[in-house]
């Protein structure tokens, strides 16, 4: 029983067609891997699945309420400690127990720092903890292993394997090896949409 | 939503979060108008209601830009159109801070600024009153200007030509109540029209806000 089916989805970006045709499907403990040149539309994908853009064509089947997504930026406030940052998302997602995702990525020295006070791979650290707080199957994460070192990515890595150890799902884009031999590769060129296609011209004025 | 009612007022009340800055800026209006109007004490106690009314006004709009723009540029706004909260509630609980922070202490100063600009002493109550009952009105039309605008590079000086025209219903109404509660009256209709705007804000605007975010995070 997959937890997320894509079918001939197209996604747009800025008014263009950027991906088209692309289907999968996500079942419980399988990581999907985005691969792809920069522009291809990787977050594109990954911003549509999460439900923060609409699709152009095609049916996404999944429950919304499993979905977390994980973007560029880990939405910290910099005057809010690490407990504080990760307990306000640990809240809005109706959990109240944030210690196994503080010590899962290695921030139990730093729980009382502001995030103003982090460097860039521990904010990223904490970006990552919050997926652990939302208690939901579903991740979409977007580079989740930018500015982390070697040590920070296995961290990572094993966090994700627990993940997927317990039923959960993942899709991530990324252009590192994350070290984890489970992964489905899916390489998005072949699904790009041509430029700019002969009739749309005259579409307009129709 | 409790929890993010509680974050917001947090980071309102630590460095840099804004709290005080709107109340400064309504002592700094109603300190400044008598200096430049002279002590004529009868003349400032017939503009005083408009005087305070668009000093809250102008102090509510000077922390508004920073409702959703700074959760947007972090990137939190998006992770909170993924979480189970709905983007209304998240309107609504952002509006109810924002009102805390700068509404609820302006309406408390107002009479100490009252006395400042000689305002007749039957005005005190209603300027409590007509206060307590707009300024949630005037966060909440500022909280659907500020979801308009949030994806727009300085946005802050087109958002306050959009709230502006806006708030002048409630500015009308507002200075109304406390000009006629000095003269001795009959102040409640105006009141009742000021707390029947706000009201019909809380009952729209958050849907209305929450559509416009939708659109700018696309």
């Amino acid at each position: 029983m997959p937890m997320l089916q894509v079918h001939d989805l197209a996604v747009s970006r800025g008014g263009l067609t950027v991906l088209e045709r692309l289907g999968f499907a996500l079942g419980p403990s399988d990581l999907l891997v985005l691969r792809g040149p920069n522009g291809v539309g990787k977050t594109t994908v990954l911003r549509t699945l999460a439900g923060l853009q609409p699709a152009l064509r095609g049916q996404i089947v999944a429950n919304p309420d499993q979905i977390t997504y994980s973007g560029h930026d880990d939405g910290l406030k910099a005057t809010l400690t690490v407990a504080e940052n990760l307990g306000f998302w640990a809240a809005v997602h109706g959990h109240s127990v944030i210690d196994p995702a503080i010590s899962a990525m290695n921030l139990t020295a730093l729980r009382a720092r502001r995030a103003a006070d982090l460097s860039a791979g521990q904010k990223r650290r904490l970006g990552l903890a919050r997926l652990l707080v939302t208690g939901r199957k579903i991740w979409l994460m977007d580079e989740p292993t930018v500015s982390l070192d070697a040590a920070s990515v296995a961290l990572f890595g094993a966090m994700l394997r627990g993940h997927l150890a317990q039923g959960g799902a993942a899709i991530v884009a990324t252009h590192i090896d994350l070290g984890l031999p489970e992964a489905r590769m899916l390489d998005l060129t072949p699904f790009k949409a041509a430029a700019t296609r002969q009739g749309a011209f005259d579409e307009a004025f129709a | 939503m409790i929890a993010l009612l509680q974050r917001d007022l947090r980071l309102a009340l630590r460095a840099g979060g804004g709290f005080g800055l709107g109340l400064a800026f309504f002592l700094m209006v109603a300190v400044l108008v008598p200096l430049g109007v002279g002590p004529e004490g009868a003349l400032l106690a017939r503009i005083a209601p408009g005087i305070l009314w668009v000093g809250a006004l102008l102090a509510c709009l000077l922390s508004l830009d920073r409702m959703f723009a700074l959760d947007f540029e972090d990137g939190a706004l998006d992770l909170m159109a993924v979480s189970p909260l709905p983007l209304e509630g998240v309107v609504a609980m952002k509006a109810l801070a924002h009102w805390l922070v700068t509404g609820l202490p302006l309406v408390l100063i107002a009479p100490v600024l009252g006395l400042l600009l000689s305002l007749a002493p039957g005005g005190y109550a209603w300027l409590l009153a007509s206060l307590f009952l707009g300024t949630p009105a005037l966060s909440l039309i500022g909280g659907f200007g500020a979801a308009l605008t949030v994806g727009l590079k300085r946005g802050g000086l087109i958002l306050s030509l959009i709230v502006l025209p806006m708030y002048v219903p409630s500015l009308i109404f507002g200075a109304e109540a406390v000009r006629r509660g000095a003269v001795g009256g009959d102040a409640l209709v105006p009141l009742l029209l000021l707390a029947a705007i706000s009201l019909g804000s809380v009952a729209i605007l958050p849907f209305a806000a929450a559509a416009a975010l939708r659109a700018n995070l696309k």
